[in-house]
């Protein structure tokens, strides 16, 4: 997999001399690849917005993530517990049938299946019911104030489609065949699919008959990935390429000071964290036979210290991270500011381990991705050696998006310590509380579905089933203190890194539209 | 009738003693060859200065890049200490960890040696067992070993190691990486190597089997390995010797090929080829010491082994005495 992504990045690099596209086509890298084409099978940012090119949600978000009609036209909430959600009429399928309320339906078990990496989108007790063709109900069992927040990237599939295809059952994200889902599309969205081979190139046209009103003027996006970071910069410098992410840190000047491309920088919203194996009775990756140490709190807070936050920050992030107390951003949680990291204190935390009986430290192996966030490796490494201070021996294993996801998510929680990032869907802490501290279950289906290390706190869990409830906003805060005071700060379920700055490398010749939760969405883009 | 028969006893005796004086004679002839290439000389001091260097790696590297604990990353990206803003302890800079890149290069280039090393030994042996075997045995033996090298010579070698890579990783899993990646590498490379050794050996196998003494040695009730491996042998190694010397640089440069694709060693043991993957992401933001400086240790290794190895094959080859 690597060789080939190298070989195309090479080979992306060396084509300086390619002749210059049609000047409306649209080309973009990001570092990571876009493997599945079945909607539900991984809950990632860059994912979920290439989805959004041919598929569709309820809702969307415009630019400054503020919730849009999709393909529900309004949404009244008749009672707490009924929602109902009037659809658009006329809306066809790319392969031309019409969109209707059994696709809706249909969607909705389906994201909800096993299988699924989304099932938290929807309430696991919520019931779909179709009142006519256009008109969907949706009945609660307790009211739920945000149900819609994350409809923006449950994208709506067709159920004919599905049944004929045999692509009933969502695409499993260590699924080592791909399901007909996962190699083909057919949504609703501004875009059609026209190729997909995974890992190499996908390409998408307008979508003619498209309800809404273009706001892109391209007439056909390209997308390769380059894992390389050097390589992907030139591909921008050299005008390869309109748009690519992350731009590394160390490239940030360079592609500022060259004529043909900028950077477009913002604060994102997503965490960047540490978490542990908190549920295994013994570590699968350790040399500790017989128990699991993480399920000690002193040695988890022996790791958080153990971490030098700033000199990752200043060394690896060149200043653009922002170090967290929290696993969600400031931006979302108005009281972030009074929470404290804990100090980085190498005596503290060997001090920590001589208590908790690990006065020589031990061995642990490490999973980390080497294409998805921002220096991701590079932080992986080290954390390693800071670690390594503290007399804890980490083995590190980095690799590609496809298979750390494969091994870490559910239902295989293939992990004993990772480095993941995470924005909450719904812009707001009920979903750190659901999907990162919820307590899972063994397949992890539904609550805690993204809590890879299986932290839990049954009183984290009724706190977050209040703060889901409570409309006062200052009530609702401060549940969502008190979880995060128990779950953090007397429990260290994790440790959180940073929040990485947004570095897109954007060609001076296009206009795209930057939100703050990192999502590229191409149907926004215009080009000269 | 006596004078054939004389002849047949006296010969043996000059025979016997020949190798001898003619290995002394030929050692000086070597010596004097040796010494009036200068370009030879030097590619020999640099490799051995490069190999002796890496191989002491622990007692003349100021630090151990192996050992995270070590490392600072607040010492991270520190230009060599000649470049403005360099720091006296790091002669050539460090790397994006805080690594010295001078102690991560002899490091690095003792784990690409000893991969080298091991994974030509293992080519070189199998090549060897195999060419002996197919050439001594011949007929279907020799044609079903021979195809397969044929079949191994029409893919490049380093496919041939990706995909030896890619099935061990796929067997024993990619978390024993760190563990594993060592032997692994020894292994591809070793089995993308051995077609060249069977191949030489086989055909001079097969030439000298034929020959007199091998005949006579077989009359005489010499079991057949004792024969290859006693007779044939000593006298097919010759080029085998000299694909020695060039696969070495071939492997030490598959070794930093697969690392620089990622598949070889990981960065927290860095070869060569990972010291030159990590520093290629820096190459054009300014920090060109990471790059460069294991770039041209191995351009260096590679190209003076390559020297040494022409000579050898120059001097040992009689038709160019």
């Amino acid at each position: 997999m690597t060789f080939r992504k190298t070989i195309l990045a090479v080979a992306a690099a060396v084509a300086l001399f390619a002749v210059p596209a049609s000047a409306k086509t649209f080309r973009f890298a990001f570092q990571g690849d876009y493997k599945s084409l079945d909607p539900y099978t991984l809950n990632e940012t860059f994912t979920l917005a290439m989805h959004g090119a041919a598929y569709e949600g309820l809702t969307k978000r415009g630019p400054k993530l503020e919730i849009i009609p999709g393909l529900a036209e309004r949404w009244e909430i008749v009672e707490p517990t009924r929602w109902r959600f009037f659809l658009r009429k006329g809306v066809k399928f790319h392969n031309g049938e019409d969109f209707v309320a059994d696709d809706v339906v249909f969607s909705a078990d389906r994201v909800r299946a096993t299988g699924s990496n989304m099932t938290t989108r929807i309430p696991s007790d919520a019931k779909f019911v179709k009142v006519d063709d256009h008109t969907v109900d949706v009945i609660l069992t307790k009211p739920n104030p945000i149900l819609h927040y994350e409809w923006d990237t449950w994208y709506i599939m067709s159920k004919k489609w599905a049944e004929a295809n045999n692509a009933v059952a969502p695409t499993p994200p260590s699924a080592t065949t791909p399901g007909y889902a996962a190699i083909n599309a057919n949504g609703t969205g501004p875009f059609k699919l026209d190729s997909h081979q995974a890992g190499v190139k996908t390409v998408w046209k307008p979508n003619a008959a498209w309800w809404g009103k273009p706001e892109h003027n391209l007439t056909e996006v390209i997308f390769t990935p380059i894992a390389s970071d050097a390589t992907r910069v030139a591909a921008l410098l050299s005008g390869e390429i309109d748009w690519m992410e992350p731009v590394p840190v160390q490239d940030i000047a360079r592609v500022n000071a060259s004529p043909n491309a900028s950077v477009m920088t913002g604060p994102e919203l997503r965490t960047i964290f540490l978490g542990f194996d908190q549920r295994n009775a013994e570590l699968k990756y350790s040399n500790v036979k017989g128990k699991n140490p993480f399920k000690d709190v002193r040695v988890r807070k022996a790791f958080y210290q153990s971490i030098d936050v700033n000199a990752i920050k200043d060394r690896v992030m060149r200043g653009l991270a922002t170090p967290s107390a929290l696993m969600i951003s400031p931006l979302l949680f108005s009281r972030s500011g009074e929470f404290q990291r804990f100090p980085y204190d190498v005596e503290a935390a060997k001090k920590l381990l001589a208590e908790a009986g690990y006065p020589n430290g031990f061995e642990v192996g490490m999973d980390c991705p080497n294409d998805r966030y921002v220096a991701d490796e590079a932080i992986c490494q080290a954390v390693v050696g800071m670690l390594a201070r503290s007399g804890i021996k980490v083995n590190l294993n980095a690799q590609p998006k496809a298979q750390y996801f494969a091994k870490v998510l559910a239902p295989k929680f293939d992990t004993s310590f990772y480095l993941l990032g995470w924005t909450p869907g719904s812009f707001d802490s009920w979903n750190i509380l659901q999907n990162m501290y919820g307590c899972r279950t063994d397949e992890g289906k539904g609550r805690g579905e993204s809590n890879l290390g299986g932290y839990c706190n049954p009183e984290v869990d009724a706190l977050a089933d209040q703060v889901l409830a409570e409309n006062d906003a200052k009530k609702r805060d401060e549940l969502i203190f008190k979880a995060y005071d128990i779950a953090q700060n007397k429990e260290v379920g994790y440790i959180p890194l940073h929040q990485q700055a947004l570095a897109w490398g954007v060609s001076k010749k296009v206009k795209v539209v930057q939100r703050a939760d990192n999502q590229f969405l191409f149907y926004w883009a215009n080009k000269e | 009738m006596s004078t054939p028969a004389t002849k047949g006893i006296v010969e043996p005796a000059p025979a016997a003693a020949a190798p001898k004086a003619r290995w002394r004679w030929r050692d000086s002839d070597i010596l004097a060859s040796f010494l009036s290439s200068k370009v030879t000389v030097l590619s020999a001091i640099v490799s051995v200065l490069l190999i002796g260097g890496s191989l002491l790696a622990p007692l003349v590297a100021p630090t151990n890049p192996f050992d995270p604990a070590t490392v600072d990353l607040m010492d991270s990206l520190m230009p060599p200490r000649w470049v403005e803003g360099g720091d006296p302890r790091f002669l050539l800079g460090t790397d994006n960890q805080g690594r010295d890149l001078y102690s991560a290069i002899l490091y690095g280039m003792r784990v690409s040696l000893i991969i080298g090393l091991a994974g030509v030994a293992i080519a070189a042996v199998l090549g060897i067992g195999l060419g002996l075997f197919a050439g001594w045995v011949g007929g279907r033996v020799d044609a079903f070993v021979m195809r397969v090298a044929d079949v191994q010579l029409t893919f490049p070698a380093i496919l041939i190691a990706l995909l030896i890579d890619g099935v061990v990783h796929g067997i024993v899993g990619n978390a024993q990486r760190e563990n594993t990646a060592f032997a692994v590498l020894i292994l591809s490379i070793g089995l993308s190597f051995w077609v060249q050794y069977a191949r030489t050996v086989r055909g001079s196998t097969m030439v000298e089997k034929n020959k007199d003494y091998v005949q006579a040695a077989r009359l005489i009730g010499i079991p057949a390995p004792l024969i290859l491996l006693k007779h044939v042998l000593p006298n097919v190694i010759g080029p085998v010797l000299v694909i020695l010397t060039i696969n070495i640089a071939l492997a030490v440069i598959t070794e930093a090929t697969l690392s620089f694709l990622g598949v070889g060693l990981p960065p927290t043991q860095p070869s060569l080829g990972t010291l030159i993957r990590i520093g290629n992401d820096f190459l054009f933001s300014g920090e060109w010491w990471i790059v460069a400086f294991p770039g041209l240790t191995l351009a260096a290794f590679v190209l003076a082994v390559n020297l040494v190895g022409d000579w050898l094959r120059d001097a040992l080859n009689p038709k160019l005495r």
